[in-house]
């Protein structure tokens, strides 16, 4: 249950953040998470809603931009979305392929009052 | 950052430890009295009704919108660093050990050390949930250790490490071994400032642990293939786990070896050994 560490960083940064902007008050955070990041997206709302208790983020609202990953091809340079990182090329079968997105774990933005 | 809960100052839930100590020296006690949250009493599968899908502007007018563009694992990534600035000064190779529980590792590792400890000088962190245990066998081999527990915690991170590597003084020109928590999903995203990521599977895991936890093959240098001597008796195909692994990791290197009889462990001295040239 990694996502209650990534859960927690979360909250660390956005209240930073909140801290500097001078209000305690965050409506938002806009979360953009890979769909190869290795976070499980239930485990990671579930672990907010326990990370956040207590905080100044208890009721604020997370959206998780789920950033779809895509792979690109060494043989045929072709480029395309994945899901199975074991699966090969679409379109010539190679396995020699690389992830060009999907790896993302970033705070983007909060909304602030 | 504490593992266990979302509620406490951190690390306080950590305990870090060397061979006979009674407690953390560094004096952290810890109750639970006023953490009622982690008693969930609703089930896991409750909606939550601040977590949705964003759809455009809602809500935004009321409100001022601030750029974070911040990495999640930032504070970890920046004490990993810090971490492997001080390897590097200090001509240390640290090893990160990863793999599910009941792979071999420990006794990988002593094996490791009884041998190794002839031209080198060798430490060991070891991170398991609860227990000394480990620590005692790693120190009966002949390294100096610190335990690291990190109670309901299921990896390893940069501050734990940073910490357990001040209470452990470790001479330059070393080899450190950091034995990760035995799980193979979570510590694959902490960086914890090593020099090399090893994997461990053993021939009595499923061939297809490559597929099943594509992660933890994404950023190893090597993949250790433990307890073939038990290959005459389990179905394990291993050249069948070295393409998995491959296709995930197209730089990965295989050492196949039984940590138990000592058959293959040669290469994995020789991978360790120029890894300090």
């Amino acid at each position: 249950m990694h996502e209650l560490s990534i859960a927690m960083s979360i909250v660390d940064i956005a209240t930073k953040e909140a801290e500097k902007a001078g209000t305690d008050v965050v409506l938002e955070v806009d979360l953009d998470i890979g769909t190869m990041a290795g976070i499980e997206f239930e485990s990671l709302e579930f672990a907010l809603s326990v990370a956040t208790q207590g905080t100044l983020l208890e009721k604020t609202a997370f959206n998780i931009n789920r950033i779809q990953a895509k792979a690109k091809c060494l043989d045929c340079n072709r480029e395309f979305d994945i899901r199975d990182i074991l699966s090969g090329c679409p379109g010539c079968d190679s396995p020699n392929i690389f992830l060009t997105s999907g790896k993302e774990l970033r705070i983007s933005s909060l909304l602030i009052e | 950052m504490c593992d266990t809960c979302g509620c406490n100052e951190n690390g306080k839930d950590i305990v870090i430890l060397k061979p006979g100590e009674e407690h953390d020296a560094e004096g952290h006690s810890h109750t639970h009295d006023d953490h009622s949250h982690h008693h969930h009493d609703h089930p896991h599968e409750h909606t939550h009704d601040h977590v949705h899908d964003h759809t455009e502007t809602e809500g935004r007018g009321t409100g001022r919108l601030v750029k974070v563009e911040q990495d999640i694992l930032g504070s970890n990534n920046l004490l990993a660093e810090r971490n492997r600035g001080y390897f590097e000064a200090r001509n240390i190779t640290s090893v990160n050990l990863m793999s599910s529980p009941g792979s071999g590792k420990t006794t990988l590792l002593e094996k490791t050390i009884r041998l190794l400890n002839k031209d080198k000088s060798v430490y060991v962190i070891e991170g398991d949930q609860q227990t000394l245990n480990d620590a005692y066998r790693i120190e009966s081999a002949g390294a100096p250790v610190v335990q690291v527990n990190t109670g309901n915690g299921c990896h390893l991170d940069a501050e734990m490490i940073n910490r357990a590597v001040k209470k452990l003084d470790i001479v330059t020109g070393s080899v450190l071994f950091i034995e990760n928590v035995g799980n193979l999903v979570c510590p694959s995203l902490f960086d914890l400032g090593e020099s090399k990521r090893v994997v461990i599977i053993s021939v009595t895991e499923g061939e297809d642990k490559p597929a099943k936890y594509p992660t933890i093959f994404e950023n190893a240098s090597l993949c250790i293939i433990n307890k073939t001597d038990l290959l005459p008796y389990v179905d394990f195909n291993v050249e069948k786990t070295k393409e998995y692994a491959l296709r995930i990791n197209h730089e990965l290197e295989f050492i196949e070896l039984s940590a138990r009889t000592e058959e293959g462990l040669e290469k994995w001295l020789e991978w360790l050994r120029n890894l300090q040239k």
